[in-house]
């Protein structure tokens, strides 16, 4: 039988002189959960890009159920029931869930716009997929998983048969994940072809039929999955043996760096996300914090590196109140920060690799020479950066929005990484991050941590929470529900009952923990 | 004239007319800004694509005699204009705001060359005979006391201005282009991987707030007065897209700010009857703006903190009896 999807000899070389895919062959049978693995920069978006008709390959033919395809645009891969959700999610932020799905093709009556109808449309589509939104509320205000879920009903409006899912679990919990796998299988029931890009090798395993693997712009070969283990994943996609546990060397814990003292938190319709928060952070351990998304953590992080303003509690930095202080104050005190979402909080895309790494730093010695900034000093630093990091770039003069989203995530690390802070609060580090950078990442946090960092570890993998952190937080609708001091004593199990707010500790019971 | 009497005269359906008159050539080239904002392509030749519209619309009407070819000529030039601009600026890559200085200059100097090459005067064309577009006088409302005054006999451009605030919200808000070009002004990426073509719905907006524009030059040269002046959208244009701003880049809120503005001038110019010196009086709508606006952003903030203050009290309230304490 012939494939549905057919790609022959793709290369693709961007106006920059980057080869992103280099002589790819990749082919997709109907009814197939096909996943798609590789390094961060390997050609993976660049390739499935090219299959929706946003980027036009450089040499090589597509082919879709039988017929060659010229697509010129997006239209074109919609109108061959192409559809594809982003790595970078393309939502209209102040628009509805239910406009965003509509968008560009709203059913009307008489001429207008039939808003009731694009209400239940939403409404039904979510129905029929288990895919659960809120047709009527604003994306701004909706939670990742949600985000994600209106993506992939934007491509069920538009009749999508083969569905592209570009990193699609990165920015999910593991419940959500779950959610999204029955998803995944209904859509597959269904009849409809899913291609699946992750980093998690684990997810591979779980939902694939067969998997591709790439590595710097060609492709290594496909494979049924359950032919595959994961070591054997991993190391066709380095091309080296990977550790997937990491070691750590023995803690060593210091003076207690950051006292957060019954913090509070409530959003602006009056929702209470952060409840009378307790607890220190002390040099040389990582402290993580365990909880099901939207349970406080985003909050938290943002409360203490100065973006949102708490309604009260303290936090103290020696003597000092920092709940008072801009970000900019904040930072000057040696607290760095990795944001959740690279694009809004972690980069300026427009701007070069060397401005996003210098830009907490610039107006310091030694890279402001008087009233300039001292770009000799900031070459050979970044240079340095990116090689440390292994960030995919010809040079970093170019802007960020050329980078792959997991090398993007690294320029925001370097950046963190290089300041030398004293407390480190990092959201979801490795969001994005391939197998091979993720390992990088890890050893780095706990490498810092031995220096004597504290570190403040929110990450939405539990087990990456498990196995990098010191001492751990349960947080349950912005409550600590209790406190674990020894990560490596604690199962995954038992965590996950007060991540959901099943057991509870006594503030007495935690006290001395925290 | 006595304070007093200034005051007073600010309660007559002659005052409220005078704003009415006065706000009209700003709605057009406000709510042709809040299009092209809209789009993510901010026109801000909304100037000198008045003063075509109301330079062609004075010519043609003048040589053919024919307000309505007149009126449509003025909108035909200034579509070639902005489609001019919208070309350069997304298919050549000039940048937006760079083009726009480029065609106000070229308007206001063209439009005073040609018209010293017409009519051999360089300060207007008093001495042309050229039309303006008739007044309406609204059946029964123009026989009700002080509404009719006020409401009825305005020109009909004036009731297009108002009539064109209620067709931008249903064209931005209810229609598929509409719609589609908001998308494109807040994430072209987005609309672009949904098949929307970003260049040629930034190119509509850029066009409809040209003609837009040209309506406003148009309400000037052939109803406000009845004649071109060398430069005469006078900042207009300006204010139109200071409007959208401040009217939260809505139609309604930016038609109303436009009509904030032509109050503000219709008092400054009833202040200028008194002792004050002009440029003074003229400061005052615009002074008065800008001290709103940092007010409004400063209570904004105010209401946010207090409001989670608030909230907190009360959550903290319920939570004693159960009281923790810190360490
Ligand atoms: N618009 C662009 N212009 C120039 N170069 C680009 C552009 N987009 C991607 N690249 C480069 O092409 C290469 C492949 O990028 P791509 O986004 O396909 O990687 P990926 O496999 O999806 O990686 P990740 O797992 O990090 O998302 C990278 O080196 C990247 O820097
Ligand atoms: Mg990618």
């Amino acid at each position: 039988m012939r494939p549905l999807i057919d790609l022959i000899n793709i290369d693709k070389v961007y106006d920059n002189g980057v080869v992103a895919n280099n002589g790819v062959n990749f082919s997709v049978k109907k009814g197939e959960i096909h996943a798609l693995v590789g390094e961060n920069g390997a050609g993976k978006s660049t390739l499935m890009k090219i299959l929706y008709g946003m980027e036009k390959p450089t040499e090589g033919e597509i082919w879709v159920n039988g017929e060659q395809k010229h697509f010129n645009s997006s239209t074109d891969a919609i109108a061959a029931t192409i559809g594809m959700v982003h790595q970078n999610f393309m939502l209209v932020p102040s628009f509805t869930v239910a406009e965003n799905v509509v968008l560009g093709d709203e059913p009307r009556k008489n001429g207008l716009i039939d808003r009731d109808a694009v209400l239940n449309i939403t409404k039904d589509l979510s129905d029929q997929f288990g895919l659960f939104v809120q047709p009527d509320a604003i994306v701004n205000s909706i939670n990742v998983g949600m985000r994600q879920r209106v993506e992939i009903l934007k491509t069920l409006y538009r009749k999508a048969e083969i569905l592209i899912l570009d990193e699609p679990t990165a920015v999910l919990t593991p419940q959500e994940t779950d959610d999204l796998f029955i998803a995944i299988r209904i859509l597959v029931k269904q009849g409809k072809t899913v291609i699946f890009i992750t980093h998690k090798l684990r997810e591979v395993k779980e939902i694939s039929d067969r998997v591709t693997v790439m590595r710097h712009g060609k492709m290594i070969g496909t494979l049924d999955t359950k032919d595959v283990s994961r070591e054997q994943m991993a190391n066709m996609m380095v091309g080296r043996e990977v550790f997937l546990d990491i070691k750590k060397p023995k803690i060593k814990r210091g003076e207690k760096r950051m006292r957060v003292k019954n913090l509070s938190y409530v959003s602006e319709i009056g929702r209470q996300l952060l409840r009378n928060v307790n607890f220190n952070l002390y040099a040389g351990e990582i402290l993580g914090i365990a909880g099901v998304e939207g349970n406080g953590q985003t909050e938290l992080v943002e409360v203490l590196t100065g973006l949102k303003p708490a309604a009260g509690g303290t936090v103290l930095i020696g003597d000092c109140n920092i709940l008072e202080s801009t970000p900019r104050e904040i930072r000057l005190r040696k607290i760095a920060h990795i944001p959740e979402d690279r694009l809004s909080n972690g980069v300026a895309v427009r701007s070069t690799i060397e401005e996003n790494i210098i830009v907490d730093r610039y107006f310091q010695k030694p890279y402001r020479n008087g009233l300039f900034i001292n770009r000799k000093v900031v070459k050979t630093e970044c240079e340095n950066l990116i090689e440390k990091f292994s960030i995919l770039t010809p040079n970093g003069k170019l802007p960020v929005s050329s980078l792959s989203g997991g090398n993007m995530q690294k320029v925001v690390v370097a950046r963190e990484f290089s300041s030398e802070p004293e407390v480190l609060i990092a959201s979801q580090p490795t969001r994005g991050i391939d197998v091979g950078s993720t390992e990088f990442i890890r050893e780095q946090l706990v490498e810092i941590r031995s220096k004597g960092t504290a570190i403040l570890l929110v990450s939405a993998d539990l087990s990456e929470v498990m196995s990098v952190s010191d001492r751990i937080v349960a947080l349950y609708e912005g409550e600590i529900t209790g406190v674990f001091p020894d990560a490596s004593k604690v199962s995954e199990k038992e965590l996950g009952l007060y991540m959901l707010g099943v057991k509870q500790q006594t503030y007495e019971e935690m006290e001395k923990y925290l | 004239m006595t304070f007093e009497t200034v005051i007073q005269s600010i309660f007559t359906s002659l005052f409220l007319v005078s704003v009415i008159r006065i706000s009209t050539p700003i709605i057009f080239p406000a709510l042709g800004s809040l299009v092209s904002v809209k789009a993510g392509a901010s026109n801000k030749a909304l100037e000198g694509l008045m003063l075509v519209g109301a330079f062609t619309g004075v010519m043609v009407s003048a040589y053919t005699g024919n307000v309505w070819l007149a009126v449509l000529c003025g909108m035909v030039v200034a579509v070639l204009i902005s489609a001019l601009l919208a070309i350069f600026h997304l298919y050549l890559g000039t940048d937006l705001f760079i083009g726009s200085l480029a065609v106000n200059m070229m308007c206001s100097g063209g439009t005073t060359f040609l018209m010293y090459i017409i009519t051999g005067d360089k300060g207007n064309t008093g001495n042309l005979a050229s039309l303006s577009v008739p007044n309406v006088h609204i059946p029964f409302i123009k026989d009700i006391p002080f509404i009719g005054e006020v409401l009825s006999g305005h020109n009909v451009f004036t009731y297009l201005a108002f009539f064109l605030t209620f067709v931008i919200y249903i064209f931005l808000y209810r229609t598929r282009y509409g719609v589609s070009l908001r998308a494109v002004g807040e994430n072209p990426e987005a609309a672009t991987s949904l098949g929307i073509n970003v260049k040629r719905v930034r190119m509509t907006a850029l066009i409809i707030s040209g003609v837009l524009s040209s309506l406003g030059g148009m309400n000037l040269s052939m109803a406000y007065l009845q004649m071109f002046a060398r430069d005469m959208s006078a900042g207009r244009g300006w204010i139109g897209l200071a409007s959208v701003s401040l009217g939260g880049k809505k139609p309604l809120g930016t038609m109303l700010a436009a009509v904030l503005f032509g109050f503000s001038d219709a008092i400054a110019n009833q202040f200028g009857s008194l002792d004050i010196p002009a440029q003074l009086v003229t400061m005052i709508p615009y002074a008065t703006t800008i001290i709103a606006l940092v007010v409004y952003a400063i209570q904004q903030r105010r209401a946010i903190l207090s409001r989670m203050k608030k909230f907190q009290k009360e959550n903290e309230e319920q939570l004693k009896g159960a009281p923790e304490k810190s360490e």
